[in-house]
């Protein structure tokens, strides 16, 4: 059976020293590990951006492909295989941004593929322009005088598209996160994980300090029910969406391949590709 | 006796216009007439004038007539827009309601027929369509029985009794017309067809067939006029064979699904129309880079932006082979027939895992949304070949990836899919190295250029070219693409009939273009006509460009919306000699 160190490869990450994405590329593996995987049955798809690398940096299947689409991407490689676990994963501005219209739509699909998103408040790799999870006054090299516009809720946003699995962590719980990655890759059913994952070079507001002053533990609040959505979204209302854990999860909704008409149990890809003469003749036939 | 005529029902949107049509040529395609329909249709749901011009010969037709022998009128507007494409002696069945009024120039006969009183009469005004089918079985001397087996499948659904009334209406409307025109045998009558069976299709119907037979199990698509046929046929009939269509958000969402599909092992392709392909531009790049198989049709129709949605046109030519930003090898054919639109998008899967790139369809449409006769499908000339994808690898050093963009001399590399043991690499729209990873060597992006593009150099493809060049020397050559051939045929008939001598070339391998294939036909002739749906020649330009004699090249654009007509081509042409 494979441990965490097989889903290690030679790569070098470029990312910055102290990145919150180190942490996430180690929750990944491990969790991939403990959920039983071997490295050829994972596919990590990524957008585009310093946290869009890390695709190359897990030793299993990897497709990093443009800016914002690694969700229509990685559903298209679920769909076409249902054996693989998919792992969606990009930035905030991937995701929240040009990605937008695929993240909501994933959701409401609910294609059973997990969706990281490292979330860093900042664009970093085209060097500190503001994103949409920045708050609002954020200066950057794109909002000088700070940022007017409001921030996006990805959380409650989550939840009114009709999520099946929600949920936030913050890069430096590996524990948490990997346990978080585990629960997700094995809900059927779309899963989004939003990860804090803080941009040392270009995010002087949103630190590791900052985080860890104001994150408030799920697991701490007393009677938090995962399965009760409405508490949910009091919850991250109540404390401006910077909760970590399970946020909500429905476990009776069937994933879109369960629910889908017709669907080959073998996955497609293995599928014979070559149609009966006799299937042919009667397509012909409607016609005539 | 005649070999053809043309009929033409047309009225409001909405009313039923297409199902009149429809009935009348399934009941006649069944006879064995070839028949060959071409709407008229506006971007709105009800309202506005629209037609539907039917061919009906007892030869194959791809063309749209020219001219008109019977038209069907359920407004005055149906009178005043059409009445001029009537030849003397043409007839206009009107619906009495409207008080038809015959144009003062026109030497059609008017026949003023209770279409909607004679429908109300037998139960409701909806099946004054029936009485207008049987008011012209009386024009042509057709017997009414031959409706009666679609009448049937079409209202069997709801009861006999639909069905029987129904069959009533065009009873009642064809005894109406011989009535008025006091005598049976009709006004035109067809020679008789032959009887055989044979399809009636649209080109898209041909695209998802041949989608289908190669073996395609997953479509990720967005509606758009006028490709959203093939993802409607598909959804149907996908579930049956345990694949999917996605209606995805957008066009760029079809795009990149269909990649993350066939990245994963499956013949995924999505279809769209000129927008669509616009958004999906950086899509077909990423594909283009990370050698991912991907079929992508395109139905043109009248740009830019929105342009004429409805509308027939061929200008999307330059931006499907040269478009996405940078350079990748890439394959467009352009098939000419529906016979070829199915045989051309099954190949085209092929092509795409042969030569691990885009492949692009390109159709248009007049030929996706013609509806006409098809000579039999041969199942058996599809073939399935996947070109250099790997079955059981060898074993590597698990650290190691495999070399899935490794140099060869044929530029292209052995292909695996994920969950293949031994497989691993990393794919990347980044510039990368043989195993993936991302490089900005100069030395390697050089390497990586040139195999990717040693790929198509030489592209096998069974017709690049389809030729009708029976004169060695000839005086004229035209050449097309997709819709034209129909009317650039006809002319060709009348040009010859006129003692000139014409070739005629088809181009079906727009990328990369068959410049070996068209050389000589250029070469031998002493005019050459380039007849297009679009206003800059761009088809003329591409045959500059490869083929050179730009000083012979003569081009014919036309960009109103319409159709090429043969008689346009005949006349354009006459006046050059």
């Amino acid at each position: 059976m494979a441990t965490f160190k097989d889903f290690r490869n030679n790569v070098k990450p470029n990312w910055c020293p102290g990145c919150g994405d180190f942490s996430v590329q180690a929750a990944i593996q491990r969790a991939s590990a403990n959920v039983g995987l071997e490295p050829e049955e994972l596919a990590v798809v990524s957008g585009i951006g310093c946290s869009g690398r890390i695709s190359g940096y897990i030793n299993s299947y990897g497709f990093h492909g443009i800016h914002g689409r690694s969700l229509p991407i990685a559903q298209g490689v679920k769909m076409a295989n249902k054996d693989l676990t998919v792992i969606a994963s990009g930035g905030d501005g991937d995701g929240f941004a040009i990605g937008m219209g695929h993240t909501i739509h994933a959701i409401r699909r609910n294609i059973n593929v997990t969706y990281i998103v490292m979330d860093n408040q900042i664009y970093g790799l085209t060097k500190g322009q503001t994103s949409p999870r920045s708050s609002t006054g954020f200066k950057t090299k794109s909002t000088p005088e700070g940022s007017i516009e409001q921030a996006i809720s990805p959380m409650e946003m989550a939840l009114t598209a009709g999520a099946t699995f929600v949920a936030q962590s913050f890069s430096t719980d590996l524990k948490d996160l990997t346990a978080l990655i585990e629960q997700g890759i094995q809900h059927d059913g779309f899963s989004l994980i939003n990860v804090f994952s803080p941009c040392v070079t270009y995010n002087k507001i949103n630190t590791y300090d900052w985080f860890k002053a104001n994150l408030t533990k799920l697991k701490d609040i007393e009677g938090y029910d995962s399965s009760n959505r409405e508490q949910a979204m009091q919850t991250l209302m109540k404390h401006e969406g910077l909760v970590t854990g399970l946020i909500y999860q429905d476990t009776e909704r069937k994933s879109y391949q369960e629910m889908l008409h017709g669907y080959s149990e073998t996955p497609l890809a293995k599928a014979d590709l070559n149609l009966d003469q006799a299937y042919f003749d009667k397509l012909v036939e409607e016609f005539m | 006796m005649v070999k053809q005529l043309s009929w033409k029902v047309g009225g409001q949107q909405g009313e039923g216009i297409e199902s009149t049509g429809e009935i009348f040529s399934i009941a006649l395609n069944r006879l064995g007439y070839y028949l060959y329909g071409y709407r008229h249709f506006s971007s709105r749901i009800k309202g506005g004038h629209t037609n539907n011009k039917i061919r009906v010969s007892t030869s194959q037709t791809r063309s749209v007539a020219d001219d008109l022998d019977v038209l069907v009128a359920f407004d005055q507007e149906t009178i005043d827009v059409n009445y001029k494409e009537l030849h003397d002696g043409g007839i206009i069945l009107a619906d009495a309601k409207f008080n038809p009024v015959k144009p003062e120039d026109t030497n059609a006969i008017l026949l003023s027929v209770p279409f909607t009183q004679m429908a109300t009469d037998l139960g409701t005004s909806l099946m004054k369509n029936m009485v207008a089918v049987g008011s012209t079985c009386a024009v042509l001397n057709l017997d009414v029985e031959v409706f009666k087996e679609v009448v049937e499948e079409i209202f069997a659904r709801k009861g006999q009794a639909v069905v029987d009334k129904n069959m009533e209406a065009i009873k009642a409307g064809y005894d109406t017309t011989v009535e008025q025109l006091g005598k049976t045998e009709g006004l035109m009558q067809l020679d008789e067809a032959d009887g055989k069976k044979r399809m009636f299709m649209i080109g898209n119907d041909a695209i998802a067939l041949g989608a289908l037979a190669a073996g395609s199990r997953f479509m990720a698509a967005y509606p758009i006029t006028p490709a959203s046929e093939i993802m409607e046929y598909l959804i149907k009939k996908l579930p049956e064979l345990g694949g999917t269509v996605i209606q995805t958000e957008d066009e760029i969402a079809a795009a990149t699904m269909a990649i993350g599909a066939n990245y994963a092992g499956v013949r995924a392709f999505t279809a769209s129309a000129g927008p669509g392909l616009s958004l999906k531009m950086e899509s077909i790049g990423l594909a283009g880079i990370t050698e991912t198989p991907l079929v992508i049709v395109d139905t043109q129709r009248g740009g830019p932006s929105t342009g004429l949605p409805t509308k027939q046109e061929q200008s999307d030519l330059m931006a499907m082979i040269y478009g996405t930003h940078g350079e990748i090898p890439k394959i467009v054919l352009a098939p000419s027939t529906v016979q070829e639109a199915f045989y051309d998008t099954a190949e085209a899967f092929n092509l795409a895992e042969e030569y691990q790139c885009p492949v692009i369809v390109l159709s248009d449409l007049q030929l996706s949304l013609g509806k006409q006769t098809v000579e039999p499908l041969n199942f058996n000339e599809v073939e399935i070949r996947r070109g250099k994808l790997q079955g059981d690898l060898p074993e590597i050093d698990s650290k190691e990836y495999f070399k899935r963009y490794e140099v060869t001399e044929d530029g292209v590399s052995p292909r695996v899919i994920p969950g293949m043991k031994y497989g691993i690499h990393h794919v990347t729209g980044v510039e990368h190295d043989q195993s993936g990873k991302p490089s900005e060597s100069a030395a390697n992006r050089i390497q990586q250029m040139d195999k990717r593009f040693r790929k198509i150099e030489n592209v096998k493809f069974n017709t690049p070219v389809y030729k009708n060049a029976p004169h060695e020397e000839a005086d004229l050559l035209l050449v097309g693409f997709i819709s034209t051939r129909g009317a650039i045929e006809e002319a060709i008939t009348r040009l010859e009939a006129d003692g000139l001598k014409v070739n005629h070339a088809h181009i079906r391998l727009i990328h990369p273009f068959p410049t070996d294939e068209l050389m000589p036909l250029v070469a031998s002739a002493k005019k050459v006509v380039v007849v297009e749906n679009n206003a800059t020649g761009q088809l003329a330009n591409i045959i500059k460009m490869n083929v050179g004699h730009a000083n012979k090249i003569i081009k014919y654009n036309k960009y109103d919306g319409n159709p090429f007509l043969p008689h346009e081509i005949h006349t354009k042409c006459k006046e050059l000699f």
